[in-house]
């Protein structure tokens, strides 16, 4: 046991929020400028643009998750059975409910008017 | 024999678990963990069902850009800035929250006390900006009318930027007096506040200004903005107007659908109240290590398991902001 091996971790605890940050400003750039290119696409059910900011979320999230809460110092078999359980579960779920919003929005778009002209 | 029976009895009164650690992890700690499984599987289900509406009524979602505009002290039209500023502020705070967890681990009061210091600041900075972003989210910018069937139409100007209705709008000089129960009309409900215009005032300008034009809540696909209606159709539009829209509430969102307003509230305001109590935590726990608390114990131990919510609290706004603000 390095029980009273605890050396201090302050760089490695900089470097992960001046990367958060980054990320965080890459985010805020993209929000405000949405370049046509990624914004005006379509690529499994949602746009380029959309699929880049579910991607860095992931990320920052691997990032707090590990290093802020220390899920890396955790012994493996807590770090899965905390993570493992969240990713699938939240992953059916997702699944199941955006499809069926799709599904919903397909059938019920028609029926919704949008002119007045009598 | 001793294998199968645990009996510690030096921890006896104490709520820890006794001494058994399964995954290496403390009785506290395999808690906290616990509630944050369960935490993380409630806002998943509030953010899933926001996404199964907004699915639903994909072709009409309010665009966020165009919703949450207002950066304090400075007029005009600022989309994402605020928030990425209170983005930054609870990172920042979390970042301070694992340095304490850190000095804690070398056993260093004064850093921890520091640290956990402001730590709590930031946490009330960003409580602070939210109330503000409510604040306008509720007071509302534009304006709008809704439509019979609950619809939202806005004004636009010719560039098809979004205009207020005080940018067009005269006052008629009528006397308008808002009911309350209190004077005689028990048998009706309190209406909100009184909109700044009436439906006629908007109307009549309307007519009376060809620079103005009306926008639907339908996003074009193509472009993906909001349709900005011809001037002859968007006089039918009004003639289906009931009522003029300032602002958002649980009822009425000039800014387009209810739900939109309604799930804002939610999902926000539960993880405000989140922080809320991890401010409260964070102070207790303050006050205990400038009291010595956790050096007469001999571990700082506490700190990682307040530290474990708080950060918690920081990834739930990671994904709040990205489907709030973002996509």
């Amino acid at each position: 046991m390095a029980h009273d091996a605890h050396e201090s971790h302050t760089g490695l605890i900089w470097k992960v929020f001046g990367l958060l940050s980054v990320i965080t400003i890459v985010e805020v750039i993209f929000g405000i400028l949405k370049p046509e290119s990624l914004h005006l696409t379509q690529f499994l059910g949602t746009s380029l643009l959309n699929w880049l900011f579910l991607i860095l979320t992931l990320v920052k999230a691997y990032y707090i998750a590990w290093y802020f809460m220390h899920l890396k110092q955790e012994k493996t078999s807590l770090r899965r059975a905390i993570v493992w359980t969240c990713v699938f579960l939240i992953c059916y779920l997702t699944t199941l409910m955006l499809i069926e919003g799709g599904y919903i929005q397909d059938t019920l778009a028609p029926y919704i008017s949008w002119s007045y002209n009598k | 024999m001793e294998s199968t029976v645990v009996t510690d009895n030096s921890n006896e009164g104490v709520w820890s678990g006794g001494g058994k650690k399964p995954f290496a992890a403390s009785y506290g700690k395999m808690m906290m963990w616990f509630f944050i499984m369960s935490d993380a599987l409630t806002f998943s289900g509030f953010l899933v069902a926001y996404g199964l509406m907004r699915f639903k009524f994909l072709e009409s979602w309010p665009i966020a850009d165009e919703v949450f505009t207002h950066v304090p002290f400075i007029h005009g039209h600022f989309p994402m800035y605020y928030v990425a500023f209170m983005t930054f502020i609870l990172i920042f705070s979390s970042v301070t929250m694992v340095l304490a967890v850190d000095a804690g681990h070398q056993m260093k009061k004064g850093k921890v006390t520091i640290y956990m210091l402001l730590t709590i600041i930031g946490g009330l900075i960003f409580l602070g900006s939210q109330a503000w972003e409510w604040k306008n989210f509720i007071n509302g910018t534009y304006g709008a009318v809704v439509l019979q069937d609950g619809k939202i139409a806005q004004f636009v100007d010719n560039e098809g930027h979004q205009i207020a209705l005080s940018d067009f709008v005269v006052k008629e000089n009528i006397e308008r007096v808002q009911h309350t129960r209190s004077n005689g009309l028990w048998y009706v409900q309190d209406a909100g506040e009184l909109p700044p215009y009436t439906l006629n005032e908007v109307i009549t300008s309307f007519n009376a200004n060809p620079n103005v034009n009306l926008r639907t809540e339908k996003i074009d696909a193509s472009i993906k903005q909001k349709t900005v209606l011809s001037r002859a159709e968007a006089s039918t539009y009004l003639t289906k107007a009931t009522d003029v829209v300032m602002g958002a509430n649980l009822k009425v969102n000039e800014y387009g659908k209810t739900l939109f307003a309604d799930f804002f509230f939610f999902i926000t305001g539960f993880h405000g109240f989140h922080v809320f109590s991890g401010i409260l935590i964070n102070v207790i726990i303050f006050f205990n290590v400038i009291l010595g608390t956790y050096e007469k114990r001999g571990s700082y131990e506490m700190i990682e398991k307040v530290g474990l919510y708080w950060h918690f609290v920081d990834l739930v706004w990671v994904f709040v902001f990205t489907f709030f603000y973002l996509v």
